[in-house]
């Protein structure tokens, strides 16, 4: 069972069905020893790694702990180095992404999916695939909207995917070094139980923006209410996943300071998926949709009145 | 030297061979100084091993010529001519319209150099210059497909145009992914092959994205 083949793109059944195989693997850290057998079953998964790893000495648990922010052993200036930060199968990316988007209440998404191992993978082609998504749903929904309208002109709109760009790497990179820094700070002032990496943070904001690739898509919906329930509900899980991850590090914490890092977490949260809405998208103007009209060149169209 | 005395080599065994020095490695290529040679058969060489290229693309079967002699000069020509045939599109203001020469290129290059250097990060045996070189010819089908875009906008724009457009915009997507991945995927790890992909389909839909939303003024 160590080799673990996936040539085809693993659907969640087969993820689920190997997460059965291995009962270890779905093992909840109630206790933190609980670890080991999980540690020792990612290293029987990459072979090749092993010696890497028991140089190191993470075959311990609380070296694991220790060592989470240095396992990387190459100096930073060699290819090694970052290829520390790709050390993930198809089904690891696969089930972090599933973590994200069915959030379980009390289990915390970095303990469970990323132990030690947070990639750069996921947060860079989540962030690409939404960058992409939205310039594209965007571009998508205002066609059908002003589809039928006799002065409206398609226009590709390409100078927003660079704004796009802009705006979700910058969520995806600037929030966390700011989050990251500041638990730091606090960290050096209050004792805190659990203190995350930089790239473990990373790794959490980057996998909770999933959720919006879907959104996004279902946002070509003309109508301003199901708009809305699809921000709450996105919203809702990423947020929780968040709020599940951080709550942790800042409760020891003074109770204003927790509440409202918490607070700033979720509401940058929204911001982002309220942003998006409002520039992407353009409102539609109609509570009922009006015909669709096909406009062909040179006839013009009679349109409904708002 | 009293120990030599009890050597002695028999005289019923010859001893013969031949000691060739080999003078470097002889490849066909080499045996003769290229710099004598008439221009047009140095054109000619070259061109020809950028045709035999396309053609691989053309029908794609597991050969290692696109693979082992790896050049940059198709890439460079699709690049150019896709990116001058997306220009002319329509704009209502300076911001609206679609991609410039610039954005294309930089789209094209940039995203085939950070695919490659994704797969290489995830463990995969390919060369730098290699990946580009497969994932830059592979762009060859989407080039052909806004040849015929531009050609069935000359005669119109209507719905009929469209669906036309959106069919053969999406064949020649799905044959620019198989076709780079059919070179490309086996000099990944195995369980990381679906990683690699994913990206390679996400870099030929913007492309394709970019060719079927071409209006022209």
């Amino acid at each position: 069972i160590a080799c673990l083949v996936m040539y085809l793109f693993a659907e969640f059944d087969d993820a689920a069905n190997l997460l059965a195989a291995n009962p270890d693997a779905t093992t909840i850290s109630i206790d933190e020893p609980v670890e080991i057998p999980k540690n020792q079953h990612s290293h029987r998964q990459e072979p090749g790694r092993e010696e890497d790893d028991e140089l190191l000495g993470t075959d311990d648990s609380d070296k694991t702990e220790l060592l989470a922010g240095q396992k990387k052993s190459a100096p930073f200036w060699t290819f090694e180095y970052y290829q520390t930060f790709f050390d993930v199968d198809t089904y690891q990316v696969l089930d972090r992404i599933k973590g994200s988007v069915f959030p379980v209440p009390g289990k915390n998404f970095v303990r469970l999916y990323i132990r030690s191992n947070p990639d750069l993978y996921g947060p860079f082609w989540i962030c690409a695939t939404l960058v992409f998504t939205i310039a594209v749903s965007g571009n998508l929904s205002n066609f059908f909207i002003h589809l039928g309208k006799p002065t409206y002109h398609y226009v590709p709109e390409f100078k927003k995917v660079s704004i796009a760009a802009t705006t979700i790497y910058a969520y995806a990179w600037l929030v966390p070094l700011a989050l990251w820094g500041f638990l730091m700070w606090r960290n050096t002032k209050v004792m805190n139980i659990v203190s995350y990496s930089f790239l473990e943070i990373v790794c959490v904001y980057g996998y909770s923006l999933f959720i919006y690739i879907p959104t996004a898509i279902l946002w070509i919906i003309p109508q301003k209410v199901v708009r809305w329930v699809l921000v709450v509900f996105s919203l809702c899980l990423s947020g929780s996943v968040l709020v599940m991850t951080f709550w942790p590090a800042v409760r020891d914490d003074s109770r204003r300071i927790a509440v409202a890092t918490v607070a700033t977490i979720l509401l940058l949260h929204a911001l982002l998926a309220v942003g998006c809405l409002a520039y992407f998208f353009d409102a539609p103007e109609l509570d009922i949709p009006a015909p669709i009209i096909p406009a062909h060149n040179g006839t013009t169209v009679i349109t409904k009145s708002h | 030297f009293p120990g030599l005395a009890d050597v002695s080599i028999s005289q019923d065994i010859p001893v013969e061979g031949e000691i060739t020095v080999p003078v470097g490695s002889h490849s066909p290529d080499e045996d003769y100084s290229t710099l004598d040679e008439p221009v047009k058969d140095t054109i000619m060489r070259d061109l020809k091993a950028v045709g035999k290229k396309f053609v691989h693309v053309m029908y794609p079967r597991k050969s290692s010529a696109l693979l082992r002699d790896w050049d940059l000069w198709g890439p460079l020509v699709l690049c150019v001519s896709l990116a001058l045939m997306l220009q002319g599109g329509s704009a209502d203001s300076k911001d609206d319209g679609g991609p410039q020469f610039a954005e294309v290129f930089v789209i094209i290059w940039f995203g085939a150099v950070v695919i490659t250097l994704n797969s290489k990060l995830l463990g995969g045996t390919i060369s730098f210059f290699q990946s580009l070189c497969v994932l830059g010819y592979c762009v060859m089908p989407l080039t052909v497909a806004m040849l015929v875009c531009r050609l069935v906008l000359l005669a119109g724009a209507g719905t009929v145009s469209f669906i036309i457009r959106l069919i053969v915009v999406g064949a020649m997507f799905a044959w620019s992914t198989l076709a780079s991945t059919a070179f490309l995927a086996d000099s990944q790890p195995p369980n990381r092959k679906a990683l690699v992909v994913y990206p390679i389909f996400l870099f030929y839909f913007v492309i394709s994205w970019m060719i079927l939303t071409f209006t022209p003024q």
